[in-house]
C-alpha cells in the first residue's frame, strides 16, 4: 500500500463496538419505571448511597486545599487530554523499558482476542480477575468464556454478581443493590462447602469469600491474572491499582503473567503528579482518606511478583468521545462514583436503569458518546435526559467534570441529528417545542395567548387540575403524579388594569379586579 | 434488530493497532476545544505540596502523634517505643506466631528478641508456604501521617511484595524518621525510585462491599501491626534543667 | 433605581401572584417597577431539552426586549433562580449554536444586569430586612439552580430570617432536588414523581406551613405533589413572603402559589 503518512485524515475516530457493555435494551425512563418498583433495591440503594455520602463528605471536609486539588486534577486531566498521542507513545516507551509488553487494541473485540490468545498460550483455562471497569465494559468474561477459559473475579462485590449471573449496578460497589440477606443467598447457592448455618452478618460473608478465593489465590492456576488500573504514569511506566480487599495485591503479585486492560484515558503525566489523584480518588470514592491497598508497579520487577506483563491499551470507542470538544472532558473521569452516590436519579432508579457498565451521571455522558447515538430508538439516546440538571454530579466530581452542561450539550447533539435526519422531527416533543417556540417568539401572539389561558382554562371545573385524561400529550407525565395550578388572570392583564387606574386616579392604584382580562 | 446493534468500528487496511488508534485520537483531537491546550506548567500547583510550610514545620512528634491516631482510626494495632524498647515490643507484637517470615535486610536486633522460628526470605518460598506461616515482619520506606498510609518498597527491608500479602498477621516496624506529613512529601520520597515495586498500605484489608459495611479483613492480612520507632522522650526540663537537650535528644537517633 | 421586571412565563400564566408580590416588594421599598409587554420567554425549557435551534428565535426576542433597556434601567431581576441561570449561563451558547456573535455579545451585556430576586434584593438594593410580616412556619428548599449554578448561597434565607413573626425550619435533606428539571418532570415521570415524593414527605417532615423557595416551577411541583397527596404544607415564593405586611398580609388561596386579595 502506498500510505503516505498523510493518509492520517481519512482515519475517524470510531465508537465502541456494538459487542461491548455500553448499551441496554431500551430507553432509560421504561427501565427507570420498573426498577422504580422494586421497594428492596430503593430501600437498599437508599442507604448505601447515603452512607457513603456522608463518609465522603466528611472527609473531604478535612482537606483544607480541596478544591486546590481538584482544580490541578482537573488541570492535569486537559494536559493528559490535550497531549494523549504523545503520552501514550511515551507509556508504551516506558513500559517496555521496564520489561512489559504493549498491545494496542481497537476495540473490545481485539482487546479480547489479544487477552484470549496470551491466556491460551500459557494454558490457562481459568484466569482470576481484579475489578476492572474496562474488562466489564468490553465483555472480556464472556469473550474468554468462549474460548473455553474461566474468569474469577476476585472482588467481593464482582464476585457477589458473577455468581449471581448478576451485572454490576455500580462503579465501585457493583452489587450495591444487594443487602446482606441476598448475598447470603447467593453464597449459600453457589458455595457447596459453605456451613449453611453462616450468618448474613457482613464478616461472616466476606470470610466466605475469603476460603472460597484463597486457595486459587495460592494456586494460581493456570498463572495468568487480568486487572485494569486506576492510573497508568507516562514518565515511568509506572500502573496503580487502588483496592481495598488485598485480591488485588494476591493478582498483581502471586500469578507469573499479569494482562492489565487500560482504557488509553487512564494516563497521568508524571509519577509526581500522582500526588493529586492518591488525595483526590479515594475520599470521593469510599469515603476513606486513603484506601487499605494501593500497589505500584512498573513492567517486570526482578523476584518479585509476575515475570511477564503486558498493557493492552484501550480505544473501543474513547476515541470518539474525543472527537467532541464539548464532550470531551467525561473522559476525564477516574470512577470515583461519587456522582452515582449524590444523584437523586441514580438514586432512585439504581444502576441498571443505565444499561451500561457505566451508570449514574458520568454514564449518561460517557455512554452515549462511546457508542453514539444513533435513532429515536437508540437506547443510549434517552440517557442524555436522565438527569433533572440539579448539578450536585458537578460539585462533588474530584476532577470537576461540568456533567450537567455535557448533558445538555448531548441533548442538544440528539435533537440537531433528528432535525438533520429526514422525517425524524415530528416526535410530539419536537412539535411542541417548534410551536413553543413561534409563539414565545413573537411578542404579538404570545401576549394575546397567555392573556386567553386564564379565560380557555376557566371551562375546566376547580382551582387545581388534578389527575387528566390524555387529552394533551405532554400532561399527562405531570398531572398523573401531581396537581397542577390552573391559569387564572395572567400578570401582564392585572399590570394593564393597574397601569389603567393609575392613569385615571391621581393617587397610587389599589389591586385591581380579577375580571380585567382583555387585551 | 434495530440499526444501533450494526454499527461497527472500522478498522483501516494497512495501520498496526496502535498507528490507528494514534492516528483517531490526532484526528478527534484536530477539532480544537475553546480553552487553550493545557501544557504541564499550567496545572495549578497552589495546592500544599512537599515543599508546604505545614509539611515543613511541623513537628515530628506531633506528624507521629496524626499517623498513630489515624491508623488506630483504621483498628490497627500501634505500639510506640523507642529502639532500646524495640526489640522487646516487637517479640511481643509477634505474640504467639511459631512461624515468621522476614526481608532479607531486616535490622539484626528487630528480632533479637523474638522466640519464633524466623524464615529469611530468599525469594524461594511459595505463596502456600508463605501462607502456613503465622505472621510476617517487615520494616517500611515511608509512612504517611494524614493519611495513615505505610509506604513498602519491594527491598531488602520491606521485602518482596508476595511476603507481606500471604501471612494473616503483618507487623511493621516504622521509623520516626520515616514519617512524613502529607501525600505529597511521600509521593516525593517514592518518587526517588519511582519503578521500584510500591505497596502503600492504610490499615488491614476491609471491604465495604456488602451495605457498605466496612469489614475488616478480606484476602490480605486481617491483623495490622506497627511498631513506631521514636527518639527516648527528653527529660522533663523542670527537675533536670541542666541536661543538655542536644544530647538526650540524639542519643538514640542512630540505633 | 428603575428595575426592569422579567416575570417569566411560567409566573406571568399560572403563578401571576408571585410576580404581583414581587412589584409590591420592590415599590414599596421604593423603587420603580417596568414591566415590558414584549417579554416572553428565556427560552430555558427549549434550551435543557436540547433545542438551540428553536431556543434561538426566543432567546433572540429576549435580548431584543432587554437589551433596548440597558441604558434606561438599573436592573432586570427575575423571580427564579433556573431563568436567571439560563439568561447567565446559557443563551450566549445559544446564540454560538447558531453562529450569532452579535447576539452572543447583546446576551452578555443583558446577562451582566440581570439578577435573581434574592441577588437584587441583598446584592444591589442591599437590604435584609424588607419589612415584612409573616407570621407563619416556613421551610426553605434552596433550589438546585440558585444554590449550585447562581450561589445564591444563604441570601434567601438571611431575607427569611428578618421577616417579623416568621418561624424558619429545617428542611430535612434539602439539598436534594424536587425532581422537576422542565421536561425531565414529564419525560422522565416515574423517577422524577419518586423524587418529588421523598420531597413531599420532608416537607411534611419540617412541620412547617408553607415550602419557600425562589423558583416558582420547583414549587408547582411540590405543592402540586402536596395537593395530590392531600398534605398540609402549601408552596409559597419567596416573593409573597417578603411582599406581606401588617397592613396586607398573605392571605393563602386554593390555587397552588396563589393568593387572595
Amino acid at each position: 500500500m502506498t500510505t503516505v503518512n498523510l493518509g492520517i485524515p481519512s482515519v475517524r475516530p470510531q465508537h465502541a463496538s456494538p459487542s461491548s457493555h455500553l448499551r441496554g435494551t431500551r430507553g432509560f425512563p421504561a427501565a427507570a419505571r420498573e426498577e422504580l418498583g422494586d421497594e428492596t433495591l430503593r430501600g437498599n440503594l437508599r442507604h448505601a448511597t447515603s452512607t457513603i455520602q456522608s463518609k465522603r463528605a466528611s472527609v473531604v471536609r478535612e482537606v483544607r486545599d480541596w478544591q486546590k486539588l481538584r482544580n490541578a486534577g482537573s488541570a492535569l486531566k486537559w494536559q493528559v487530554t490535550d497531549h494523549l498521542p504523545e503520552l501514550l507513545e511515551q507509556l508504551e516507551e516506558s513500559v517496555t523499558a521496564a520489561g512489559g509488553v504493549v498491545h494496542w487494541a481497537r476495540d473490545a473485540e481485539e482487546a479480547g482476542e489479544i487477552v484470549t490468545r496470551l491466556a491460551l498460550e500459557r494454558g490457562a483455562e481459568e484466569v482470576l480477575k481484579v475489578k476492572s471497569m474496562a474488562t466489564q465494559e468490553i465483555g472480556l468474561n464472556e469473550t474468554l468464556a468462549h474460548a473455553g477459559i474461566r474468569a474469577i473475579e476476585s472482588d467481593l462485590a464482582e464476585l457477589i454478581v458473577q455468581l449471581a449471573d448478576d451485572t454490576p449496578s455500580h462503579i465501585l460497589v457493583p452489587a450495591i443493590h444487594r443487602n446482606r440477606a441476598e448475598i447470603r443467598e447467593i453464597f449459600l447457592e453457589a458455595m457447596p462447602d459453605l456451613d449453611p448455618s453462616i450468618t448474613d452478618e457482613p464478616a461472616e460473608l466476606a470470610e466466605a469469600a475469603r476460603r472460597f478465593l484463597r486457595e486459587k489465590f495460592l494456586d494460581m492456576p493456570g498463572s495468568v491474572a487480568i486487572s485494569g488500573a486506576n492510573f497508568a504514569v507516562a514518565d515511568t511506566g509506572t500502573l496503580v491499582v487502588v483496592e481495598s480487599e488485598g485480591n488485588g495485591r494476591m493478582c498483581l503479585t502471586l500469578p507469573r503473567t499479569l494482562i492489565s486492560v487500560v482504557g488509553i484515558e487512564k494516563i497521568v503525566p508524571s509519577f509526581q503528579d500522582l500526588e493529586v489523584f492518591l488525595q483526590l480518588l479515594p475520599r470521593s470514592s469510599t469515603g476513606e482518606r486513603m484506601n487499605p491497598y494501593t500497589t505500584l508497579f512498573t513492567g517486570v520487577h526482578e523476584g518479585d511478583g509476575p515475570e511477564e506483563f503486558h498493557l493492552v491499551l484501550l480505544d473501543n470507542g474513547r476515541s470518539a468521545v474525543l472527537e467532541d470538544p464539548e464532550g470531551r472532558s467525561a473522559l476525564h473521569c477516574i470512577r470515583c462514583s461519587a456522582c452515582l452516590n449524590v444523584c437523586p436519579v441514580y438514586q432512585r432508579s439504581g444502576g441498571h436503569a443505565y444499561g451500561s457498565t457505566y451508570p449514574g451521571p458520568i454514564g449518561a455522558i460517557l455512554s452515549p458518546q462511546m457508542t453514539g447515538m444513533s435513532g429515536t430508538d437508540d437506547p443510549n439516546s434517552t440517557l442524555p435526559y436522565a438527569s433533572s440538571l440539579c448539578g450536585a454530579c458537578y460539585d462533588v466530581c474530584p476532577v470537576k467534570i461540568d456533567i450537567p452542561s455535557v448533558l445538555v450539550h448531548l441533548r442538544e447533539k440528539d435533537v440537531d441529528r433528528r432535525r438533520e435526519t429526514r422525517g425524524d422531527f415530528h416526535g410530539t416533543w419536537d412539535v411542541a417545542l417548534q410551536g413553543a417556540s413561534k409563539l414565545m417568539s413573537s411578542p404579538r401572539a404570545y401576549d394575546l395567548a397567555v392573556r386567553s389561558a386564564g379565560p380557555l382554562s376557566s371551562v375546566l371545573g376547580g382551582t387545581n387540575i388534578g389527575k387528566l385524561p390524555g387529552i394533551l400529550p405532554l400532561i399527562p407525565g405531570w398531572t398523573d403524579h401531581r396537581d397542577l395550578p390552573k391559569p387564572g388572570t395572567s400578570f401582564r392583564s392585572w399590570w394593564d388594569a393597574r397601569e389603567k387606574e393609575r392613569a385615571s386616579a391621581p393617587e397610587p392604584a389599589q389591586a385591581p379586579t380579577e375580571d380585567e382580562e382583555q387585551a | 434488530m434495530n440499526e444501533w446493534t450494526q454499527e461497527r468500528p472500522v478498522r483501516t487496511p494497512g495501520l498496526s493497532a496502535k498507528e490507528e488508534i494514534l492516528a483517531r485520537v490526532r484526528s478527534a483531537l484536530a477539532t480544537p476545544r475553546r480553552d487553550e491546550i493545557t501544557e504541564a506548567q499550567d496545572v495549578p500547583r497552589d495546592y500544599q505540596r512537599a515543599d508546604d510550610k505545614q509539611e515543613q514545620r511541623t513537628a515530628p512528634e506531633k506528624m507521629r502523634d496524626v499517623l498513630v491516631q489515624r491508623l488506630e482510626d483504621y483498628t490497627a494495632i500501634v505500639h510506640r517505643t523507642t529502639a532500646a524498647e524495640a526489640p522487646a515490643i516487637i517479640a511481643a507484637a509477634l505474640g504467639e506466631a511459631r512461624g515468621v517470615v522476614v526481608p532479607s535486610q531486616l535490622p539484626e536486633d528487630w528480632t533479637s528478641a523474638v522466640d519464633a522460628e524466623l524464615l529469611v526470605d530468599d525469594g524461594s518460598a511459595s505463596p502456600h508456604r508463605l501462607d502456613a506461616l503465622d505472621a510476617v515482619l517487615t520494616g517500611c520506606h515511608t509512612a504517611i501521617a494524614i493519611t495513615g498510609t505505610i509506604v513498602l518498597r519491594g527491598d531488602g527491608r520491606s521485602g518482596r511484595r508476595a511476603i507481606s500479602l500471604v501471612p494473616d498477621h503483618h507487623v511493621i516496624v516504622v521509623e520516626a524518621e520515616q514519617v512524613v506529613l502529607g501525600v505529597p512529601k511521600g509521593i516525593e520520597r517514592m518518587a526517588e525510585d519511582p519503578t521500584a515495586a510500591w505497596t502503600m498500605i492504610s490499615g488491614p484489608s476491609a471491604t465495604s462491599d456488602i451495605e457498605l459495611s466496612r469489614v475488616e479483613g478480606v484476602h490480605g492480612p486481617r491483623r495490622l501491626e506497627v511498631v513506631l520507632i521514636e527518639p527516648e522522650p527528653e527529660p522533663d526540663p523542670a527537675p533536670e534543667a541542666a541536661t543538655d537537650p542536644a544530647s538526650a535528644s540524639t542519643k538514640e537517633s542512630t540505633a | 433605581m428603575r428595575i426592569s421586571l422579567m416575570t417569566t412565563c411560567l409566573v406571568d400564566v399560572m403563578a401571576p401572584d408571585v410576580a404581583r408580590a414581587t412589584v409590591t416588594l420592590l415599590e414599596r421599598l421604593g423603587h420603580e417597577v417596568v414591566f415590558d409587554k414584549r417579554q416572553t420567554c428565556c427560552g430555558q425549557m427549549h434550551t435543557n431539552s436540547g433545542y438551540y435551534t428553536e431556543a434561538a428565535p426566543i432567546v433572540r426576542s429576549f435580548v431584543d426586549t432587554f437589551s433596548s433597556q440597558l441604558d434606561t434601567v438599573d436592573a432586570i431581576v427575575m423571580p427564579s433562580g433556573s431563568c436567571t441561570g439560563c439568561v447567565r449561563d446559557q443563551h450566549e451558547l445559544v446564540a454560538r449554536h447558531e453562529g450569532d456573535t452579535s447576539l452572543e455579545e447583546r446576551s452578555r451585556e443583558v446577562a451582566a444586569k440581570t439578577y435573581e430576586l434574592s441577588e437584587l434584593l441583598v446584592d444591589v438594593l442591599k437590604v435584609t430586612d424588607v419589612g415584612a410580616y409573616f407570621p407563619h412556619s416556613v421551610t426553605y428548599h434552596p433550589t438546585c439552580h440558585s444554590m449550585r449554578f447562581l450561589k445564591v448561597g444563604p441570601r434567601p434565607v438571611k431575607l427569611l430570617r428578618a421577616v417579623e413573626g416568621i418561624e424558619v425550619r429545617n428542611l430535612p435533606e434539602s439539598d436534594s432536588c424536587c425532581g422537576f428539571g422542565g421536561t425531565f418532570s414529564v419525560k422522565n415521570d416515574a423517577t422524577s414523581d419518586a423524587m418529588v415524593t421523598d420531597k413531599a414527605e420532608n416537607v411534611v417532615r419540617s412541620g412547617a406551613e408553607f415550602v419557600v423557595a425562589g423558583d416558582a416551577s420547583c414549587l408547582m411541583n411540590i405543592g402540586g405533589k402536596l395537593r395530590r397527596t392531600g398534605a398540609a404544607p402549601q408552596s409559597v415564593h419567596l416573593a409573597q413572603i417578603l411582599a406581606s405586611t401588617r397592613e396586607d398580609p398573605f392571605v393563602p388561596s386554593e390555587t397552588i402559589l396563589g393568593r387572595t386579595s
